[in-house]
């Protein structure tokens, strides 16, 4: 399978590179080539990839590296470190309003996970003993309420709905009432999944967030997604201004390249990644593990380890 | 097909204005091909073969070109043989999470309820909140009975179930809905092919067809999920959803290529009615027109 051979892929360039010692520009030209179908194989944008592999070139092309004893483990050194820059370098914590109530809206395209980590994050946030409020806004998947409100019974959190409504802004606006109304710590909105390109729909989320205001506006993407991952984020971003990005579905066995095309245009940090159906399957997302596994370089890294 | 366009523009745009067919020309038809999700490999083959056929053709007018390219395309996803729904049939239908199963299976059961076919839902995924209800919801839309169990209940047993009742009262079509698994969960692909040979060994005199569901916005992986759900339920079809999207789905070429499951149907919206047999002429030309 194409996927597998990618880290022995690099492995092999980089020590062709390695055998020669000193470096040319060809060498070089040769190594960001390996990166760059890397990265695609990976489902990094192409235009994203463009303009990473770029940097990267520039930055291999410097003194540093042409000097070095070791200029294959430089570059991959370059292109670690650059990857990891772009997911936001440090694990970035979710954060509660200073005092108060906290608004959280979940986002994104339909079936990538908002339902779930609205349950997840409940899950999470009582462990930081904050009282929850799930509010169902979806009105549109059939038997979305119920789900939700199964969820928020598995977790223990309540759920405010109201199945006469077909008004999610409406919905929002109640359900933020409710939550300041009995002192819950933070209330999570659960929306329905949308395309971006529905302009009616992401009108109706900038309405939703006009009225409740939320603190955070997370989106939810899919790790498998593919090229789309750009066009989804910047739309997104651009409509509503993420305050960050939830990847899901990273229990799977795709490099995820997603995480880096949504990182490297929104400029927002990933907050967690989704590591299975359970409400327990929420985990800290690691800018640098994600940078290892977009580019398949569990072994590699371990070779510059040793080395 | 407005979502289309930005790419389809892209090609003409490429074609009207590059004038020569230079190596830049392939690299900007590379780019397009990529960023639609069709893969390196894919992506070359395709360019390679464009060029081939220019050369013996001896192409030069820019219309030809295009016609070339979605020539290309439109073969390469074209099965051999096309095989014809038979009835009585169960259809299992599985895929990755959140891909469109559940609303694809409301969306047959009415194409095939407008056929004139007695229908018949069965609620396989005993997992998932409320995944009862939600095909239960749209078995009431549409009109047609299901066979269910409570959550956490043993899928197999539903689906055996549902095979007894759909003997029972001669149904034409079952339809049977599972959870959504990743395909690298050795535990979720040893049930489903449990519940893969309960179907096999209950059909009976009906013909048993095996769809993946694929969403149209995922990207290489999509060929991971065909591998392996091929190998534990060996699929007959492949429904590619959310085709309203911007998403192209362009990565059903190289699951075509490499493991021969053709597409059957595409989902172009949330409704009942947006589910369309797919043409790999049609997709083809909404990729390059
Ligand atoms: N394996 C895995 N499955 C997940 C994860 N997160 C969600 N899912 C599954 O993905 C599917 C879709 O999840 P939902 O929470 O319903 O997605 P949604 O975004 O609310 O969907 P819509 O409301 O229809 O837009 C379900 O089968 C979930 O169990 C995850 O991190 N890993
Ligand atoms: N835009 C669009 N949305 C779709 C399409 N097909 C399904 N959806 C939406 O995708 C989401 C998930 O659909 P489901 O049918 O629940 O997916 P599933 O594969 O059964 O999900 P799980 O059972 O959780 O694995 C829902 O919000 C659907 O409305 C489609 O063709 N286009
Ligand atoms: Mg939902
Ligand atoms: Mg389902």
């Amino acid at each position: 399978m194409a996927f597998e051979g990618l880290s022995g892929k690099l492995q092999d360039t980089f020590k062709k590179l390695r055998g020669k010692g000193k470096l040319t520009e060809k060498d070089i030209k040769e190594a960001t080539r390996e990166i760059k179908l890397a990265l695609l194989e990976a489902d990094v944008n192409f235009k994203v990839v463009k303009k990473f592999v770029a940097d990267i070139n520039e930055r291999s092309m410097g003194a540093e590296v042409l000097k070095s004893l070791t200029p294959g483990q430089q570059v991959i050194k370059i292109v670690k470190d650059e990857m990891t820059r772009l997911l936001g370098e440090k694990p970035v914590k979710l954060d509660y309003a200073s005092k108060g109530l906290t608004g959280l809206m979940l986002v994104g395209l339909q079936g990538a996970g908002k339902t779930t980590t609205a349950g997840k994050l409940a899950n999470h946030m009582k462990k930081d003993g904050k009282k929850v409020l799930l509010v169902a806004c979806d009105v549109y998947r059939p038997a979305a309420v119920k789900q939700l409100q199964v969820v928020g019974k598995q977790v223990d959190a309540e759920v405010y709905s109201d199945e006469t409504s077909k008004d999610p802004v409406q919905i929002a606006k109640d359900g933020f009432r409710f939550a300041r109304e009995h002192f819950f710590d933070v209330v999570l909105y659960d929306t329905a999944g949308r395309l971006q390109i529905d302009e009616t729909l992401m009108e109706e989320l900038a309405k939703i967030k006009e009225e409740v205001a939320p603190d955070h506006i997370v989106l939810n993407i899919d790790a498998m997604t593919g090229q789309e991952a750009v066009q989804v984020a910047e739309t997104f971003n651009e409509k509503i201004d993420l305050t960050g990005v939830i990847l899901t579905k990273l229990d799977g066995d795709t490099r995820g390249g997603a995480a880096l095309s949504v990182s490297a245009v929104t400029g927002k940090p990933i907050l967690f990644a989704g590591m299975g159906e359970k409400l327990t399957d929420l985990e800290i997302f690691y800018p640098d593990r994600m940078a290892s596994r977009i580019l398949g370089m569990g072994d590699v890294l371990s070779f510059i380890e040793k080395a | 097909e407005k979502t289309k366009k930005s790419f389809s523009g892209k090609i003409d745009q490429l074609i009207n204005y590059s004038g020569v067919y230079d190596e830049d020309f392939f690299e900007e038809l590379e780019e397009i091909l990529i960023l639609s999700d069709i893969g390196y490999e894919s992506t070359q083959r395709i360019v390679e073969k464009t060029r081939e056929i220019m050369t013996t053709e001896n192409i030069t007018d820019k219309q030809e070109v295009k016609k070339a390219i979605k020539r290309v395309v439109r073969d390469m996803l074209t099965e051999e043989g096309k095989e014809e729904l038979e009835t009585p049939a169960v259809f299992l239908i599985v895929g990755v999470n959140g891909v469109g199963k559940t609303t694809s299976i409301a969306k047959l059961a009415k194409m095939f309820k407008n056929q004139g076919k007695s229908v018949m839902l069965a609620a396989g995924d005993t997992f998932r909140a409320a995944a009862v209800e939600q095909l239960e919801t749209w078995a009431g839309r549409v009109g047609v009975p299901i066979i269910k169990n409570a959550q956490g209940a043993d899928p197999s047993s539903v689906l055996y179930d549902a095979l007894q009742a759909a003997k029972t009262k001669q149904v034409d079509v079952l339809l049977c809905d599972t959870a959504g698994r990743l395909h690298n969960k050795d535990n979720l692909m040893k049930e489903l092919a449990k519940m893969n040979k309960i179907i096999e060994n209950n059909a009976g005199h009906f013909h048993v067809y095996r769809y993946l569901v694929l969403d149209a916005t995922s990207g290489s992986n999509a060929v991971n999920q065909a591998q392996v759900f091929h190998e534990v339920t060996n699929l007959n079809g492949i429904i590619l959803t959310k085709l309203d999207g911007s998403a192209k789905g362009g990565i059903v070429i190289p699951i075509k290529y490499m493991y021969d499951i053709p597409v059957r149907y595409v989902g172009v919206g949330e409704g009942l009615d947006d589910i369309q047999v797919f043409e790999p002429a049609d997709f083809s030309a909404i990729l390059f027109e």
